[in-house]
């Protein structure tokens, strides 16, 4: 606990962070202690000021030292699992790579955890056995668990982004026969396909058309095609390139179908993209689980976005179990050495990035881009939602543990195509576009 | 006898040409282009590598496959990974508890129908707007309200399986001849004693009919709802390996998925001929 994390200026990411809460009560009972009850302490902190008192007291005996012992048994619940025998679901796509890894490399196992994870597929059937129970929690697509608090798409019910899995990793792909058509503003009339209404893809591709003078709803057709499909369609002419996840992208050039146009992080470098998933009744009637998840699913994400663990990483997921795909396509996706189905070979380490903290203002952005496109109609209570779903907090106490530095804030700007997104104006930043549906 | 030789050979040649003529126009042209950059190739498939797509796997490919496949069909490695076999199973385990299940509620309701022409009128506009419905179309419904996708996918067996049994069964006793149920009347026998004895035997060929046309059907959309539903059985299979763009595998499934319906059908059609009766 080193720097100024929460709004009111103490050291830690939020004051509803239960170390917080418990830090503040270990320093009000000690300093009721020393100067005979509520009534007395109030009358010294008034005269002196909070500051002085604390400080003061902190000379005769080391409060601080106290808070932080507090905070440590707060911060790791030492109690058991409620539920040790999990179920997660996964779309087989490298996004998911913490998630799968999890398991054959024994980050689950590491917390206690007995974790099968389920291939699921398609993203619609993820939400499903979600929604009724049959996972315990999920790999998503990270505008997923707001679409389902919201109400979009389905029935509202409460669900939490516990941290991202991978920031960028996406790419367009297109057609070869497109190959001299790379500017976007020539492809009016084209079928673009993307994995679901309520993703990243959707978003992003959305936005680089309409940069491009497109109308995505008029001037290109955009078709939901599920990842494993799009390199088939592809290759059927059903649709002229995909914004899509990995490994597809580089299985449309390993197959000779496509070629890799762009990479997301072209467009916003630092994206989130598929999230790890929990309902919220597991956070609030299962702590102990959702902690040790949490736990697992960080670690093993830390340990993804490690360059030299890259291509050990590829091999363990691509088999049948999980990817069931070539191991060359997968280690080219996550090393980022990879033929760009143009003739050259890439080299870009940062093609994926596994990085844990759900930044609510990436919450933010997503409800500004379901807003534009009329996916939700009506006012939106922005930061409630967006700290409500994406659990900032919890995912920045567990990399604290772990040796990672959270960044101070849960909100920050970002920059998408070379535009600004203030989080402090979601309203004014929907109103600047021109192609928009709100 | 020589007709049956005939045809075997004449089958036998029909496969030889088709198979033939597949292995020739499958097996992949001589590079095109300028040869590529080795570090550049070595990131890409085989057909890629000379300039073209992957193509359909030939027939040498897909018996290749099949060999792996059915070698083993039974293995497990986790959740994802399991033999051929094991995903039959999965998928003959649903179709036959969603056609038990029909066969359940369809042969004693389409008895009562049969038996009743007010009941007749009355479930017959329902049945009708029902019995086309595609029974995929009730997924999301099922998943929905069940919450469960295994019994969803045995709710959709059900619900496709029941038509065929349910008309059969009131067609094959409404059509009972009066004369025998005059018959039953006049040697004073019960309703109960008329129905096993006399509709019973007398409707059963077409009761079996129907259920032999439920069966092919249950075997039909069985892959579908596994391809939506996902997990276990053979559909998922087909579904994974599509994933996978794994096409020998798919025609392999095709193959075994093409037996199995077959050996289906056979056993309720020893099951119709069992129960036949000639006037």
């Amino acid at each position: 606990m080193t720097q100024p994390a929460c709004r009111c200026g103490g050291t830690h990411l939020s004051c509803d962070a239960p170390e917080a809460l418990a830090a503040a009560a270990v320093r009000v009972a000690a300093e009721r202690a020393a100067f005979g009850g509520e009534a007395g302490r109030r009358r010294v902190v008034a005269a002196l000021g909070a500051g002085v008192v604390a400080a003061a007291m902190d000379r005769v005996l080391p409060v601080f030292r106290a808070q932080d012992a507090v905070a440590e048994t707060v911060a790791q619940p030492a109690g058991t699992p409620e539920k040790k025998d999990l179920k997660l679901g996964f779309i087989g796509i490298t996004c998911a790579t913490p998630i799968i890894m999890g398991a054959p490399m024994g980050f689950y196992a590491r917390n206690g955890l007995t974790v099968e994870v389920v291939r699921t597929a398609g993203w619609a059937v993820v939400r499903d056995k979600s929604l009724n129970g049959e996972y315990d929690a999920s790999h998503m697509l990270s505008p997923m668990p707001l679409a389902i608090s919201m109400g979009a798409g389905s029935n509202p019910i409460p669900w939490s982004v516990a941290a991202i899995e991978n920031i960028n990793g996406q790419a367009i792909t297109l057609a070869t026969k497109h190959k001299d058509r790379r500017d976007p503003r020539d492809w009016r009339g084209f079928k673009l396909g993307i994995p679901f209404d309520y993703s990243m893809h959707a978003y992003l591709l959305r936005y680089y058309l309409a940069e491009a003078g497109l109308d995505p709803d008029r001037d290109v057709q955009l078709r939901l095609v599920p990842p494993p499909e799009m390199v088939a369609n592809l290759r059927a002419e059903n649709i002229d390139g995909f914004l899509g996840p990995d490994p597809f992208n580089q299985r449309a050039v390993y197959d000779g179908v496509g070629f890799i146009h762009l990479l997301t992080r072209e467009l916003w470098d630092g994206h989130p993209c598929c999230a790890f998933a929990v309902p919220r009744r597991m956070v609030t009637d299962a702590p102990n689980t959702y902690q040790a998840l949490l736990r697992s699913v960080i670690e093993a994400t830390a340990h993804a976005n490690k360059a030299e663990n890259r291509k050990e990483i590829a091999g363990v997921i691509a088999g049948q179990n999980y990817l069931n795909q070539p191991v060359t396509v997968v280690e080219q996706a996550l090393t980022g050495t990879y033929a760009d189905g143009l003739g050259s070979v890439k080299r870009e380490p940062d093609r994926v990035s596994f990085e844990p903290f759900p930044y609510q203002s990436m919450a933010l952005w997503i409800m500004t881009q379901m807003k534009r496109w009329g996916q939700v109609r009506g006012d939106i209570r922005w930061r409630d939602v967006a700290e409500q779903v994406f659990l900032a907090t919890d995912a920045g106490v567990k990399m604290r543990d772990l040796g990672l530095t959270p960044p101070a804030s849960a909100y920050r700007t970002h920059s998408i195509m070379g535009k600004a997104f203030d989080p402090a104006d979601p309203d004014g930043y929907v109103s600047s576009f021109a192609i928009r549906r709100a | 006898m020589a007709l049956r030789v005939r045809s075997a050979l004449l089958l036998l040649l029909i496969l030889a040409a088709a198979l033939g003529a597949w292995q020739v126009a499958a097996t992949p042209a001589a590079p095109t282009g300028p040869a590529l950059d080795p570090e550049y190739a070595k990131l890409l498939g085989t057909a890629a590598q000379g300039g073209q797509q992957t193509p359909m796997p030939r027939p040498s490919d897909i018996a290749e496959r099949a060999w792996h496949l059915l070698r083993d069909p039974f293995y497990v490695h986790g959740a994802n990974d399991q033999g051929i076999g094991i995903q039959l199973g999965w998928s003959l385990l649903r179709v036959l508890t969603g056609f038990g299940l029909a066969a359940l509620l369809a042969i004693p309701l389409g008895f009562l129908i049969g038996m009743s022409p007010v009941l007749h009128g009355a479930l017959d506009p329902i049945i009708q707007v029902l019995r086309p419905v595609s029974p995929l179309a009730w997924m999301p419904l099922a998943l929905y309200t069940i919450r469960d996708s295994g019994a969803s996918a045995i709710f959709v067996i059900f619900i496709c399986a029941i038509w065929p049994m349910l008309l059969n069964t009131s067609f094959g006793v409404a059509t009972v001849r009066r004369e025998w149920l005059n018959v039953a009347r006049t040697l004073e026998a019960g309703p109960w004693r008329t129905a096993v004895a006399v509709i019973l035997p007398a409707a059963a060929p077409t009761i079996m009919t129907g259920a032999r046309i439920s069966i092919g059907i249950a075997w039909l959309v069985i892959v579908a709802a596994e391809m939506l539903v996902g997990g276990t059985g053979i559909g998922y299979f087909v579904w994974n390996q599509w994933n996978n763009l794994a096409i020998a595998d798919i025609v392999v499934a095709i193959l075994v998925i093409g037996l199995v319906g077959m050996a289906l059908d056979q056993l309720l059609g020893r099951a119709a001929r069992a129960v036949a009766w000639r006037e």
